[in-house]
């Protein structure tokens, strides 16, 4: 190990969250954290960050980290052992299942958070040793209908442009994408593009999001309806002359049938218009600038993807960019923005139940060339089960056993609470993470392995334009912390595979996967990284960022695909698809009369295991909320600010209200950010519906029937704690990080009185300071040891709920004085109120220091004229000594 | 000619009365004052404090020598008045002497309760209320052993003098917390921890049998046979009104010498302030109300016609080094009132305010005292505090800041 330097260089890494893959450069600081900023020569960023990539330096603690491998014991708690017990008893424990019940019997859940090297491993083990394609990832809920909808028209699961596309367009489309926050810095080379060179921004979605803030021209329109649009933009592209007949004939196919198709939902822009739900002339506007506009690139996101129909409605959006031969050409084509840092990475070494290697599929060719290279004893033969049915074979049993890597299923799942009693029942359930407790491991978790995180990773991650990138570490790995590939290699030699599975280092798993991508390819297969096959360790260390493909050693310019057709289908033609009908799954009720959509907000990232750990990311929208139409708000009962139950057939949550205009009349919008963990009932996968797209699998968790009524609490309030508080039930309360540990915002119906009762308990072994106003509603504790304040607690009536800025900022601090100690609970500041120090006049309360200052200013000089300026000493006289002695003490004695 | 002016009693309110008098009407009267005690009028609030030696004995004086010749008034201290004949306007002294008057004011203080039980006369058993009481008790050796009957504010300073002296000092208290009379419970067990902090035991509920000694006191003995030794009792179960002479002259005395709102007892010139005057009901323990009532006697003897006494708002001052306690009003709050409170045991800190339709009617400050005369002129100016009544408690500060 290299000795620590005292001027530690900046490492250049990769953001970890959005698909933007930000290049990073991280200065450790030498005490466990690090600063971080953007890495001017990333082209990805170009130096830029958005506010989650800033916060990084802020999530680096180790506070709730595991460390070390455990094992849940008869009692239900954990207990620590050995790496070596800990992978024994995953590799006995699944060996012993598949013996009984076969390979199918067993599963591996993954994350767009792994590395492209865990992937692979991890792919690796189950499809060609364990002989199971029971692998899927959280992808599934974020790009598996761009994959599909790729794969269909493309025969490959190919992002046909690069990031300069969106430089140089002179139309962006923005389709279910709120890209202004979940993919800024992107958003800002758009924006800069609008800015000095004119571009137009067409924001489509049903939710006037931040992004449409910027938008020439925002089309609101219906739910899951995005498909009609888009046939009928092609088959105005159709009747106004605007296709590209040369590059439809030369390298498509099934044109004809999908603008058949396209007439049937929307023959014109009234059709159009009605379909979607809005108006005519902005549909005609939106129609025109597109046939008018040759540099165009469409981008769509979760909203696209996100549906029963999702496959359909990325394909509606390609056939417009095949038909104008707008694709592969600088500032045009189809562009999906991936949502996770490395989602594309999962993508590549397959990691997707229904693809099996190197963006090979299950052909028996495919097996048999993947089989060949790995030399693997047990391929499997047909797709696995992708996650929602993973969940559900759990659920009846078909699978027993589960080792989930990097995600938190019991949130981010549709129907969450079917997903947590579905883990309950695993024989074996494994989960390597970096948080000693998120909801999955609550929900039964009997073996869990210290991963490493971001910032002690090593490998290399894929950004949503092909681009690869290093994540390099900075800090140690704490604890017995490891890499995921590694445990999986571990097992893998404990099942008896150690020769495929003998990998030095991590560089040495990227050569094998780079390898793969290569083997028997010949440019039949996009995905070719094969110039990256024979990088040797320091090459790997220094690896710049690069685009793939990469082909041979010395090919190194970006690329752009299909300019000139060259699809991956059989006959290299891309093929345009005929959707259906768009229409959500479920209808709403009498009962359930709202669509329920779901997001992200700016600040935080998927379950906040890692954003929540930043204060400055906690303050942006410190409680789950759900946003409803001012008009809706009315017809509901609901108030501004005030709570509500919001109810699917799948469950419920209770969450903030907040009208906003920006909402779509009839839909409400929830983020998915919030768990058990972080609100006492906010998970919003809890409300989602399980239905899935029919060719990606991808669940519609955008337009889930819902229904909305008003909940009141009596009171509302705040808790401070530097560890968790142990709020009672039913507190409906929300957690954030704070500067100093942990904030929680909440609601309750119990009085004043009630709280106080419970005090001791929140703050064991404190000294508590308490106010309490029972006519007003009001309860306020803090609570201090050896003079540190330790925690706090205020609740008042839900009008005027207490506010926590000023005792927030005292809770930040390292000691605080007396007077700001005394005015705590006020849950004002203390600015500008003096200490007026020990009482020396107590008829009058004056204090030591105003007689000092009274002195010191000359307003007084002596016992009688402190008596005139400050009334002290003349009503009972007891302080006139001690009155005398501070004029004495103060005068200098003649020596 | 100057009027004959007789002041009966040297104490703190006759000493303010002839202050004010003469600010007001210096020469209108010829001014006398006869006091029992042989020193000139002192500043009896410090006796405490001379107890526990924080205060030396010489400088409680109020007012030198010459402060009172400068006014041209006679003192007669060291001498007792015994009778006052209101028939012939002349009030008599123990020694025979006789002095003639056209106005009175009686300004005789109070004396100490003794307790009906036995032992009361032993040797050794004191009280304390003025500078030869303070002699007495001071006299007391280092490591002998006080028992101070009383847990008022009076008994916890002797207490405290006593324990600062260098005794082991126990005090006996007849209910079930310290200062019942101007504290709430919560108020009373923190002063009762900061008192036990000074080293001076408390006794609660004890209701005293007797003073056990042959010759001297060696003990007291509680009803409920509880027994502390003492080598010297206090007694400071309380006060009252020394009202002999007026009672002797045939005046209407009741629990004092009654007097109306323009200190004017029930016959013509002849006035009573202080401790030893009864207004509307109460007679006052402290020291502010006898200086109002001297001022508003001093405003009306120099022809303001106008001047009144309607009563004071009461509020205490304990003077035991480094405790601070406040309270006035409706401090324990009556049924139907609202209370805010607010507690910092780690800043020594409680405050309890007793609000009734929107107004200020109590409170109880224990630690942080600061704002108590505020407080009280809130409670006196009967004002409506709903709007600041969210801060009230943090004190006048904030409440300045907020409305600033
Ligand atoms: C130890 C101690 C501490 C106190 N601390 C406080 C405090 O912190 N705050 C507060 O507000 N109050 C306090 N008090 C009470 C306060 O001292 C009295 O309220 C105040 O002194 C009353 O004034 P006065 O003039 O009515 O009576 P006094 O000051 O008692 O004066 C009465 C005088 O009249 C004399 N006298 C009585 N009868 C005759 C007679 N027949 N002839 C001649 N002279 C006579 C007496 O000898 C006495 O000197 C304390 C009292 C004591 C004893
Ligand atoms: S845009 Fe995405 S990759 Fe870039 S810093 Fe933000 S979250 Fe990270």
């Amino acid at each position: 190990m290299n000795a620590p330097s005292h001027h530690p260089a900046a490492v250049r890494t990769t953001c970890p969250y959005c698909g933007v893959g930000c290049g990073v450069l991280a200065k450790p600081d030498g005490r466990g954290g690090a600063t971080v900023s953007g890495d001017p020569a990333h082209p990805a960023n170009f130096g830029r960050l958005c506010s989650k990539g800033s916060a990084l330096g802020e999530t680096l603690s180790l506070e709730g980290r595991l460390l070390h491998p455990m094992v849940r014991m008869p009692d239900n708690g954990l207990a620590r052992i050995s790496w070596d017990n800990a992978l024994d008893k995953v590799a006995n424990g699944f060996r012993s299942i598949i013996d009984q019940h076969g390979p199918d019997s067993v599963a591996f859940y993954l994350s767009g958070q792994l590395l492209t090297e865990d992937y692979y491993v991890a792919n690796k083990l189950m499809k060609g040793f364990v002989g199971t394609a029971n692998v899927d990832t959280n992808s599934r809920l974020c790009m598996a209908s761009s994959v599909a909808g790729h794969r269909r028209a493309f025969g490959a699961d190919t992002v046909p442009g690069t990031y300069e596309d969106l430089d140089e367009a002179d139309l962006l489309v923005l389709v279910g994408s709120n890209a202004a926050w979940c993919h800024p810095v992107l958003y800002q080379r758009m924006i800069a593009n609008k800015r000095e060179r004119g571009a137009k921004i067409v924001v489509i979605d049903p939710r006037r999001t931040m992004t449409a803030e910027d938008a020439d021209l925002f089309l609101p329109v219906a739910p899951g309806t995005d498909t009609a649009l888009f046939a009928g933009l092609l088959v105005h592209l159709a009747d106004t002359y605007a296709l590209d007949y040369g590059y439809i004939d030369s390298y498509t196919t099934d044109f004809e049938n999908a603008l058949a198709r396209a007439r049937s939902i929307a023959p014109d822009i009234t059709t159009t218009a009605t379909a979607t739900g809005l108006a005519p002339q902005d549909v005609a506007r939106f129609f025109q600038l597109f046939a008018r506009t040759e540099k165009t690139v469409t981008a769509f996101s979760q909203g696209v993807n996100q549906s029963a129909q999702g496959t359909d409605k990325v394909d509606a959006i390609i056939n417009c960019h095949l038909a104008t031969g707008r694709i592969g050409k600088p500032g045009t084509g189809p562009f999906s923005l991936t949502g996770q840092p490395n989602a594309m990475g999962g993508r590549e070494v397959g990691g997707l139940a229904n693809q099996l290697a190197a963006h090979m599929g299950f052909t028996p060719a495919d097996i048999d060339r993947v089989g060949r290279f790995w030399q693997a004893p047990a391929m499997s033969q047909t797709e696995g089960h992708k996650a929602v049915a993973m969940f559900d074979a759990i659920a009846h049993g078909e699978i027993k056993a589960l080792w989930v890597m990097a995600t938190n299923p019991a949130v981010s799942l549709p129907r969450a609470g079917f997903v947590r009693d579905a883990l309950s029942k695993l024989e074996l359930f494994v989960v390597s993470e970096n948080v000693l407790s998120n909801d999955t491991v609550q929900a039964g978790a009997h073996i869990l392995l210290p991963a490493a995180a971001w910032g002690e990773k090593d490998g290399t991650v894929t950004n949503s334009e092909r681009r690869i990138s290093r994540q390099r570490p900075f800090l140690t790995l704490p604890g017995e912390a490891k890499p995921d590939w590694w445990m999986v290699a571990e097992v893998a030699k404990r099942l008896g595979f150690g020769e495929a599975f003998a990998y030095r280092g991590v560089a040495d798993v990227f050569r094998e996967h780079a390898a793969l991508s290569a083997f028997e390819n010949n440019g039949t297969r996009d995905f070719d990284i094969g110039g990256l096959a024979n990088v040797s360790g320091p090459e790997f260390n220094a690896l710049e960022p690069i685009m793939w493909p990469v082909r041979t050693e010395d090919s190194s310019t970006d690329t752009r695909f299909f300019a000139k057709g060259g699809f991956f289908t059989s006959d290299r033609k891309a093929r345009f698809i005929a959707p259906e009908k768009p229409a959500p799954r479920m209808a709403v009720t009498t009962n359930f009369p709202f669509r329920l959509n779901t997001g992200r907000v700016r600040d935080q990232w998927h379950t906040m295991t890692r954003t929540g750990l930043s204060p400055r990311l906690g303050s942006h929208s410190p409680e789950p909320f759900v946003e409803v139409h001012p008009d809706d708000l009315t017809k509901a009962n609901l108030t501004n600010g005030g709570f509500a139950r919001i109810t699917t057939p799948y469950g419920s949550c209770l969450l903030k209200v907040t009208a906003s205009a920006g909402q779509r009349p009839g839909s409400l919008f929830v983020p998915i950010h919030w768990s058990a963990e972080t609100a006492s009932s906010a998970r919003v996968g809890e409300l989602v519906n399980p239905h899935t797209d029919p060719f990606s699998g991808q669940p519609e968790v955008k337009a889930t029937p819902a229904a909305i009524v008003a909940v009141d609490f009596a009171y509302r309030g705040f808790a401070l704690g530097r560890t968790a508080i142990p709020l009672p039930q039913p507190t409906w309360w929300a957690r954030v990080t704070v500067t100093g540990g942990t904030g929680y915002l909440l609601a309750t119906n119990d009085a004043p009185e009630r709280w106080q009762e419970r005090a001791r308990a929140l703050f064991p072994d404190c000294e508590l300071a308490e106010y309490i106003d029972g006519p007003r509603g009001l309860y306020r504790i803090a609570a201090f040891r050896e003079g540190r304040l330790e925690g706090c607690l205020f609740v008042g009536p839900a009008a005027h709920a207490p506010q926590w800025d000023s005792v927030k900022a005292l809770f930040e601090m390292e000691a605080i004085e007396d007077m700001q100690r005394r005015m705590l609970l006020s849950g004002k500041p203390a600015d500008g109120i003096a200490e007026i120090g020990p009482v020396i006049c107590a008829c009058f309360g004056v204090g030591l220091n105003t007689i000092r200052e009274a002195l010191a200013s000359g307003a007084a000089t002596n016992v009688e004229t402190i008596g005139q300026a400050l009334r002290a000493g003349t009503n009972c006289g007891s302080c006139l000594p001690e009155l005398k002695r501070i004029v004495h003490d103060r005068v200098p004695q003649p020596v | 000619m100057s009027e004959p002016l007789v002041v009966i009693g040297n104490g703190m309110a006759a000493a303010r009365f002839v202050e004010e008098l003469g600010k007001r009407a210096l020469g209108r009267y010829a001014v006398a004052v006869v006091g029992e005690e042989p020193h000139l009028a002192y500043n009896r609030v410090l006796l405490s404090s001379v107890l526990a030696r924080e205060v030396p004995a010489s400088d409680i004086q109020l007012k030198p020598a010459r402060w009172w010749r400068d006014r041209g008034v006679t003192l007669l201290y060291g001498k007792k008045a015994v009778a006052i004949d209101p028939a012939i306007r002349r009030v008599k002294l123990a020694n025979g002497a006789t002095l003639p008057y056209s106005k009175l004011v009686l300004a005789t203080g109070s004396n100490p309760i003794l307790l009906n039980v036995p032992g009361m006369n032993l040797p050794g058993v004191l009280t304390f209320r003025d500078l030869a009481d303070v002699a007495a008790i001071a006299a007391v050796g280092q490591g002998k052993k006080a028992v101070v009957i009383g847990g008022g504010l009076l008994g916890l300073e002797a207490a405290y003098g006593l324990a600062k002296a260098g005794a082991k000092v126990s005090v006996v208290h007849l209910m079930d917390r310290l200062m019942e009379r101007q504290l709430d419970l919560r108020a009373a067990a923190l002063l009762k921890r900061a008192v036990e902090a000074k080293g001076v035991t408390v006794h609660l509920n004890g209701d005293t049998a007797g003073i056990f000694g042959s010759k001297h006191a060696e003990a007291v003995v509680l009803k409920d046979g509880r027994r502390i030794e003492a080598d010297i009792v206090v007694v400071a179960v309380g006060i009252r009104a020394n009202a002999a002479l007026a009672h002797g002259a045939g005046l209407v005395v009741d629990r004092g010498i009654v007097v109306d709102d323009h200190l004017q007892t029930s016959l013509a010139d002849i006035h009573a302030i202080g401790e030893c005057a009864e207004h509307r009901r109460i007679c006052y323990g402290l020291v502010e109300p006898a200086y109002e009532q001297a001022r508003v006697l001093a405003r009306r003897l120099s022809g303001d016609d106008k001047a009144a006494y309607t009563g004071s708002v009461l509020a205490t001052n304990l003077k035991v080094s480094g405790v601070n306690v406040f309270s006035a009003g409706d401090f324990l709050g009556a049924p139907g009132t609202e209370q805010v409170v607010l507690s910092d045991p780690g800043l020594d800190s409680y405050k309890k305010l007793v609000i009734a339709d929107g107004r200020l009617v109590g409170v109880v400050l224990y630690g942080d005292t600061a704002d108590g005369l505020w407080y009280l002129d809130l409670i006196q100016s009967n004002a409506s505090i709903d709007k600041i009544r969210d801060e009230l408690v943090f004190g006048r500060a904030l409440v300045e800041r907020i409305a600033a």
